[in-house]
């Protein structure tokens, strides 16, 4: 009898409650386009952030709405793309891989240092100590707060510790960008092979005594380049991509080594290297 | 330090010892002109200065060669008479490339002194004092080289009450203040009048730490009978020289925290600035030059030098006899919050107040042992943060929590990292910190 | 300049006072130096023995860890030597060694190293190695020996090199405890044996002057906070008194409380831990203050004669909430300053 009573009263308790969870599930359920969980179940899970929006779900609701194309995910691949564009019927969108790409080749092998550097291994508490004690105020300090920024493991530091980005891994989402204290990584098209690889601002053969590959200003890939895809500025030759010609014609003509051509196969490859030149015609902004 | 102690002071802080032996009784004593010299358009903080003069140009001593950029902006003046070479990125101390003018000083001027400012100050307004010292390139020499015009414009609403004059100098090993108070206190009691108008203010009080006991006696025989002065002799410690804690020291008022001391009716100004000011108004010099404490175990021959803005930081050393051969580290003011230098061919700056040269015997690079949580970094902030807990954050990259724990008002004195016996790094670890969290307000606010 | 330098680049500060971490263990160790001689005198070759084995197996457990990890050298900090030390401070002297080994073993390995090594544990490494042997050897941690002089230093007190595991042969000659007796007979220890130490005991808890000497030096060299042990004290004189007041027959008097049992070893070397003690100086008081409550507790309500131990590994638990509860104003606190203004109104 007892045994009944126990039964009869927690049945009778079960009955109530699924009946009180039911009538929430109806009452309190929130209409929501059901393809974002498909959407969202074709994106990487990666919230890595570089289409602009905080994660993937937001994004997924983005792409449901029709404000964003699927091209804007960098980390998915190709048909993975393709595959959203074709469920929501929409275009699949500029989908240029981007990479990250570090303005410098100074390694430990051809630039110096001036002073020595002592404490936090880290760029950005070396930057603050009077700049780090490398020769040149722009080169990387090769500590790696890059390596440390990267969630996919597509940066590491090589034998020079100079960063190496692996292009299959980077999804360009920009947090190396953020963390360098030098400004020397920025994100770029994975087709734009042709590279100025230094960031040094002074000009003449002067400063090839604190890096061996820096850029000296001659001017000859601007003069030399076709047409005019690369101008120099600010004692830099800047590559106008709007011209931009896949040649390796420009960093066969550097003296120095600092305009390199980022191989998909062979990686980073320089020219042979001429005698270093100063012509100081050059040295402004538009070739003659 | 003591227990019966009465001197006032601020709470907490640490005893680095002064090391001011070297230089304390040495007189200040005139460098030469160097062949050429370097003034990088932003040696203070805030938006560079204009460049006036274009290469080629002549300049006389003393004239204006760039105006300020902006309110928080100084001129720069031309410390010698010579020729303009160049106006391009030179090597500044802060480890950067910065925009400088290059003047190579014409060896056959007598270097008489251009005069363009006038001297009847007492009919000028409070307003036009201001721009005065503005255009007369003034900063504050004690290290931060803060434009002074800007400590002295008071916002509207907000009145001063006294006028603090730091003379405090906690700097280890630096005297260049102590010299100046010592032997051009006229210039001093000058300088705090056309303050006084300025601010109108009317009680003044000149801190001074008691290992300065000269300075003390001479400043006190000559306060100006009708000046309502007060030299308060203070406990000798580490950091008094913050502005915040001589506030504390001196009249027991707290600044609150993200505020400024004009909040509490005090404006605080370093004693070798005013002395600077008063100098301009007496005899129309601009900040053209400053007093320097070449010092430490690394200079063959300690001196206080009286430099020109601009003048390379090997001349000066040369001036002084040379380094040593076993020296490895060159500051750029003093042992607790200077900044060390890769390159000699810096230029002295404004706010340069010291050059420390110190050899392999007082390097102190240390094993790092874990935090053991002893609390004497606690025990010594002045700000009364808990660096300990900081510290730990840091390590794990929580930047976002560090704020919570106030690391905002971190005045990055160095005395958590000076007591720690673990040796870590805290001030380093924090100045990252801060610099990283303002990237990303700044970031925040832009987007 | 022509001789080329090679300057160095480091942060600010270029000050550093001499005093480092392995230095501050040091001046620890040397502070217990004098109850650790009292125990030689009055426990003998036993005494000596048990310490060995503690601090011998301190540093071989450490090392091998850091071997089998890859972890750097950490032996030199002189934190494992300081653990091994003070276990044994708070073995009773009749122990055999193996026991000691085991438990100097636990101390360092679950107490410290499993926790990411000196800095980062959350209990007192000794205390944890001693509640395990507590725990797992009732009997032998609590046989105590009546204590000698130094005439008798070569009187064996126990059967110190019985094998692992094996019921101990020769019972050693028992008494108690001034606190079992407090507890369980009702019998008041003198106050002089008490204070110079002639009761029986755990080696390094029987003379309170001696361990007061090495507390004193400590505080005032700054390697203790002081207000950890002058709260526990106030705390313990306050309580107990009170109790005492209250019933002078059942409770004992507040000095029989400061001065019996591990108390004195708990406040000045165990409570004062900075590692396991909270971050702050309110913290500190709070955390002193409960120590000594709990102590008071557990010795006249709970089924132990002793309290220390636990009441120590109970509040270590509880800094972590003391450190976030008791956050010192900083300077310029906002909060402060809207007090001071709504004070001036």
């Amino acid at each position: 009898m007892l045994i009944l009573t126990a039964l009869g009263a927690l049945g009778g308790l079960t009955v109530v409650l699924a009946l009180l969870l039911i009538i929430a599930y109806k009452k309190l359920q929130v209409k929501e386009d059901p393809r974002i969980d498909i959407v969202e179940e074709m994106l990487p899970h990666a919230n890595c952030g570089a289409c602009g929006y905080p994660g993937c779900r937001p994004f997924a609701e983005a792409l449901v709405r029709e404000e964003a194309l699927p091209g804007k995910c960098t980390v998915s691949s190709d048909e993975g793309r393709q595959q959203i564009a074709a469920f929501l019927g929409v275009d699949v969108g500029a989908s240029e891989k981007q990479v990250a790409r570090l303005a410098c080749g100074g390694g430990i092998n051809v630039a110096r240092n001036r002073a020595r550097y002592q404490g936090l291994q880290s760029c950005e508490a070396a930057s603050l100590v009077s700049g780090g004690g490398k020769e040149c105020f722009w080169g990387c300090l090769g500590l790696g707060d890059c390596v440390d920024a990267c969630d996919f493991d597509a940066i590491k530091l090589n034998a020079f510790h100079l960063p190496v980005i692996n292009e299959d891994k980077c999804t360009a989402c920009g947090d190396c960008v953020v963390a360098c204290p030098k400004d020397l990584l920025s994100l770029h098209p994975v087709s734009h092979r042709l590279w100025i690889n230094c960031k040094n601002l002074e000009a003449g053969d002067e400063i090839l005594e604190e890096c061996k590959v820096a850029c000296t200003a001659c001017g000859r890939c601007a003069m030399d380049a076709p047409d005019q895809m690369i101008v120099m500025k600010e004692n830099l030759p800047v590559i106008d991509y709007r011209n931009y010609q896949d040649t390796t014609k420009p960093m066969e003509r550097c003296p120095t080594g600092a305009i390199v051509y980022l191989h998909p196969q062979k990686g980073k490859i320089t020219g042979p290297k001429a005698r270093p030149v100063i012509r100081t015609s050059a040295r402004t902004d538009a070739p003659t | 330090m003591g227990l019966f102690n009465t001197l006032p002071t601020f709470q907490r802080g640490i005893h680095p010892g002064d090391f001011k032996d070297l230089t304390r009784h040495l007189p200040i004593e005139r460098m030469p002109f160097s062949a050429e010299l370097t003034i990088p358009l932003s040696q203070h903080l805030g938006a560079p200065s204009k460049p006036r003069v274009k290469v080629g140009d002549t300049v006389q001593r003393g004239q204006l060669i760039a105006e300020p950029g902006g309110f928080v902006s100084i001129g720069q003046h031309a410390p010698v008479t010579g020729t303009v070479t160049a106006i391009e990125p030179r090597p500044h101390p802060t480890g950067r490339m910065v925009e400088s003018i290059i003047i190579a000083t014409d060896p056959f001027s007598p270097q008489t002194f251009y005069n363009e400012h006038p001297m009847d100050w007492e009919a000028l307004s409070p307003r036009e004092l201001i721009s005065l010292i503005q255009h007369g390139g003034f900063v504050g020499l004690g290290g931060a080289a803060f434009p002074t015009h800007v400590k002295l414009s008071v916002p509207e609403g907000k009145h001063a009450r006294f006028l603090i004059v730091n003379g405090v100098e906690c700097e280890p090993y630096l005297t260049s203040d102590h010299r100046v108070m010592l032997e051009e206190y006229d210039d001093l009691f000058y300088g705090i009048r056309i303050l006084q108008k300025i601010l109108d203010v009317r009680q003044v009080y000149i801190g001074v730490e008691n290992n300065k006991e000269d300075a003390i006696e001479v400043l006190r025989n000559h306060v100006p009978d009708d000046m309502a002065c007060e030299v308060i002799a203070l406990e000798t410690k580490y950091p008094q020289g913050a502005e915040k804690m001589l506030i504390e020291a001196v009249l027991h008022r707290e600044v609150p925290s993200g505020k400024l001391p004009i909040d509490v009716e005090v404006v605080v100004n370093n004693s070798g600035t005013i002395t600077g000011i008063g100098h301009m108004f007496r005899f129309g010099q601009p900040l053209i030059e400053r007093v320097v404490t070449v010092t430490g175990p690394g200079i063959k021959r300690p001196a206080n030098v009286r430099v020109p803005i601009g003048t390379p930081l090997t001349e000066l050393l040369n001036f002084c006899g040379g380094i040593t051969d076993d020296t490895r580290q060159i500051l750029f003011g003093g042992p607790m919050m200077g900044a060390p230098q890769a390159r000699l061919d810096v230029p002295i700056l404004k706010g340069t107040s010291g050059i420390l040269c110190l050899t392999e015997n007082e390097i102190n690079v240390r094993e790092e042992y874990p935090c053991i949580r002893c609390l004497r970094c606690v025990d010594v902030c002045p700000v009364g943060l808990n660096p300990s807990r900081l510290g730990a954050l840091a390590k794990s990259r929580d930047y976002e929590h560090m704020l919570d724990f106030h690391v905002m008002d971190c005045v990055e004195c160095g005395s958590c990292s000076y007591i720690c016996p673990s040796n870590i790094p805290l001030v380093q670890r924090f100045r990252v910190a801060k610099g990283l969290l303002r990237e990303q307000q700044a970031r925040n606010k832009a987007s | 300049m022509e001789k080329k330098i090679e300057l160095l680049l480091s942060s600010s500060p270029f000050l550093k006072q001499q005093e480092d971490t392995p230095a501050v263990m040091r001046q620890v160790i040397y502070s217990l130096l004098p109850a650790a001689a009292g125990a030689l005198w009055f426990f003998g070759i036993s005494a000596l023995l048990i310490m060995l084995t503690a601090m011998l197996f301190a540093l071989l457990t450490e090392g091998v860890y850091n071997k089998l990890t890859g972890r750097a050298n950490t032996l030199r900090d002189g934190s494992a030597l300081l653990t091994g030390l003070l276990l044994a401070m708070t073995l009773p002297p009749g122990i055999p060694l193996w026991m000691v080994a085991l438990g100097t073993f636990f101390a360092i390995a679950i107490g410290k190293l499993i926790f990411g090594g000196l800095g980062s544990n959350i209990f007192n490494p000794a205390l944890v190695g001693r509640a395990f042997l507590q725990a797992s050897f009732p009997v032998t941690l609590t046989t105590w020996v009546a204590p000698g002089n130094g005439l008798s230093f070569m009187q064996w007190r126990s059967a110190a090199f019985t094998l692992p595991f094996v019921r101990e042969k020769v019972a050693a000659v028992s008494t108690a405890t001034p606190l079992s007796m407090m507890k369980f007979e009702g019998q008041l220890t003198p106050f002089k044996a008490l204070f110079l130490g002639n009761s029986a005991g755990s080696l390094g808890e029987t003379s309170a002057l001696l361990l007061l000497l090495g507390g004193i030096y400590m505080a005032a060299r700054h390697y203790i906070n002081w207000r950890i042990p002058t709260a526990l004290f106030a705390t313990v004189i306050v309580t107990a008194s009170a109790l005492h007041w209250l019933n002078p027959e059942t409770y004992a008097p507040f000095w029989f409380h400061l001065f019996s049992g591990g108390l004195m070893l708990g406040a000045l070397f165990m409570a004062t831990d900075p590692v396991t003690s909270p971050v702050t100086h309110r913290g500190c008081w709070l955390f002193g203050a409960g120590i000594g409550l709990l102590v008071v507790v557990i010795r006249t309500f709970g089924g132990l004669p002793e309290g220390v131990m636990y009441a120590i590994l109970l509040m270590n638990g509880v800094s972590p909430l003391l450190n976030r509860i008791a956050q010192p104003p900083i300077y310029g606190d906002p909060a402060k300053f809207k007090k001071n203004e709504a004070h001036n109104e």
